[in-house]
């Protein structure tokens, strides 16, 4: 007898064999294959969400353009804060290739209030500073609500806020006749800025215009930002030079930097958070993976008859390890797929919100399916084992 | 050994190592030829039940041989025992052991799932034996929706659909009742006139009294082993459908 030889099962046969398994038992499988879901659906959402973010932020850095600069007052060798000259904005404006120079000052010693019955220790860590009239188009940023300064409100007690600094004043819109207690005397506040992604420092700062700073406040009028942008090819150059035109005598007192590098290097940091979500999902995914061990050996506690009945009709060891690997498998993989689909939904859902880009990464949704599968088959090793071993004739007769 | 004789058991013993051991067949010998239908008859405990394991090589013997089809069975791994059933060796037991939730010709064609034949050709092949049974109209019925009888005739298409050398039936009327379990015997006298050879094993003196060759069993022995040259029951008892 040469012919006696065990033939595979098809791969074919073999998807029927298993997917008829689950078919057979559809809540219990449903609901083991549930705990690899959420596992896969929270790291397929927490990799889709920081790679969206991320993509907004870049699209957001994109929009407003990577060719601003920022030229700021560092410190003297002996630690005071240094100066920029008053000439200095004029000087950056005649390097070639800039294309707009705009500067804020820092005024010292100087709050804002709600009114005048405010505490003065209470400042929300809010500042004042002077602004130039063209400071928008450099930073790129928008009024939220009402009207920046112009040449003539510039010279009165009028207030421009940062989007954080109007939130804790507690000041949401523009009406006729709103002011704010600046300086003991009360300015009136013309309009409310957007947040402001390359000029953080603008989103706390309580704006007012050069003449009223030096009338009312009695400031001096040195820069202490400037904001530059330059062609986008001459980005560079135009960096280098900064220093030295800035401040001539003391270049090194003089701090250049590129905001959007900043954002890049951010949004390329933010990931780092994502670690303990991370942890959550593979800690979901654990828990599914026994619970898919679990629901399996009890199958094959209860399909004896039918282990013992395969056995009967000619089926070795490993075509029934192989049907219980397999439904294992495929009850895992069915799990993640339905994770993944959940946690890209889900990212969808908050990245449209948000108005980013929906972006889900191939490691998070083949990582998931790959998990599954993985779990699917350390799951379901032991119980396929099991009913491998099961001794045909114990199986059938001991019902 | 003659080339027609399908089965070969030959002194075999069975000892379970429980403790004390269980000693279930003490040197049982027979020869099956092609085309006999034979009774295996005895009480509990008689030994019959470890007889079809051995039989149907579902274990193997403490000592003796068994031969299906002249392959010695101790010589065979478990691959090539496994296809020596899928291809040899057909089962119908008592409890129907059918799958609720496939149609009858699913359940008829998972009878070559093992034995490498596609899945158009298994149907197509269940499809026959559903119809050498009688159950044609209820091919895709669940056996759920099936009587008792007709349940045990979706088992038996199962173990005719591989055209096995030996069908080995354990207690297959035992489920049902007497008119119904009648009828399974006519079934498996009208298979057996096509050729079919077949083994059924069972506790009734009643079903044996049916079989034109009865083995009888007794403390793991057999006691006799009778050939009626007439079948008693095809001429006294009509035969019946469901």
């Amino acid at each position: 007898m040469t012919m006696l030889v065990a033939r595979p099962m098809s791969p074919a046969d073999l998807l029927r064999l298993s997917g008829a398994g689950l078919r057979t038992r559809k809540l219990r499988a449903a609901l083991s294959a549930l705990g690899i879901a959420i596992g896969v659906a929270a790291i397929v959402a927490v990799l889709g969400l920081s790679a969206s973010s991320q993509a907004g932020l870049l699209a957001e850095i994109d929009r407003l353009g990577t060719n601003m600069l920022t030229v700021s007052n560092g410190t003297t060798l002996f630690g005071q804060p240094a100066e920029l000259p008053e000439q200095a904005p004029g000087m950056i404006g005649r390097i070639a290739g800039v294309t707009a120079v705009q500067d804020t000052s820092y005024i010292a010693n100087v709050s804002a209030y709600r009114s005048p019955l405010i505490p003065s220790i209470d400042t929300n860590a809010l500042t004042v500073q002077a602004a130039s009239l063209g400071l928008l188009q450099a930073t790129g940023d928008t009024l939220a609500h009402g009207h920046f300064l112009n040449p003539a409100t510039a010279r009165e007690p009028v207030a421009v806020l940062g989007a954080l600094a109007a939130q804790r004043l507690g000041i949401d819109r523009v009406f006729s006749g709103e002011r704010i207690w600046l300086g003991n005397q009360w300015f009136y506040v013309a309009g409310i800025l957007t947040p402001a992604v390359l000029a953080p420092d603008i989103d706390t700062s309580v704006l007012i215009g050069y003449p009223a700073a030096e009338t009312y406040l009695g400031a001096d009028g040195h820069p202490s930002t400037i904001y530059v942008r330059a062609q986008t090819d001459r980005v560079d150059a135009v960096q280098a030079l900064l220093a030295a035109t800035a401040n001539p005598q003391a270049p090194s007192q003089v701090d250049v930097s590129q905001p959007s590098q900043a954002l890049v290097a951010r949004a390329d940091a933010q990931s780092a958070l994502n670690g303990l979500f991370l942890g959550l999902g593979a800690v979901a995914l654990l828990v599914g993976a026994v619970g898919v061990a679990n629901i399996m050996i009890i199958s094959v506690l209860e399909r004896r008859s039918e282990i013992g009945l395969r056995r009967a009709l000619g089926a070795t060891k490993g075509h029934i390890r192989v049907q219980f690997l397999s439904e294992a498998i495929l009850l895992a993989v069915a799990g993640g797929a339905a994770g993944v689909a959940t946690g890209a939904l889900a990212t969808a859902v908050y990245a449209s919100a948000k108005g980013w880009a929906v972006v889900i990464p191939a490691l998070a949704w083949g990582g998931g399916i790959g998990a599954a599968l993985a779990i699917g088959a350390l799951a379901g090793l032991l119980p396929a084992l099991r009913a491998a071993s099961m001794s045909p004739t114990q199986a059938l007769w001991s019902i | 050994m003659t080339p027609d004789s399908v089965l070969h058991v030959d002194t075999v013993t069975k000892i379970y190592p429980t403790q004390p051991p269980v000693v279930a067949l003490r040197g049982v010998s027979f020869r099956i030829g092609r085309g006999e239908l034979v009774a295996i008859v005895g009480p509990s405990g008689s030994g019959k039940t470890t007889l079809l394991h051995l039989m149907g090589t579902l274990d193997r013997p403490t000592s003796g041989t068994v031969r299906v089809t002249g392959t010695d069975v101790a010589a065979l791994g478990d691959h090539a025992v496994a296809f020596l059933r899928a291809s040899r060796i057909g089962f119908v037991f008592q409890q129907f052991f059918l799958a609720e939730h496939q149609t009858v010709l699913d359940n008829v064609a998972d009878g070559l799932l093992y034995a490498g034949v596609r899945q158009a050709e298994r149907r197509r092949r269940a499809m026959d034996a559903i119809a050498v049974v009688g159950l044609a109209a209820r091919a895709n019925a669940r056996p759920t929706q099936l009587s008792g009888g007709q349940r045990q005739r979706v088992a038996i298409a199962r173990a005719l659909v591989g055209e096995p050398a030996i069908i080995l039936a354990d207690e297959p009327t035992g489920n049902l009742d007497q008119s119904t379990g009648r009828s399974i015997l006519a079934l498996f006298e009208a298979l057996n006139e096509r050729g079919a050879t077949i083994v059924v094993i069972t506790h009734d003196t009643a079903v044996a009294r049916r079989m034109p060759r009865r083995i009888e069993m007794l403390d793991g022995r057999v006691v006799s082993d009778t050939t009626s040259s007439v079948v008693a029951t095809s001429t006294s008892q009509p035969m019946e459908h469901p």
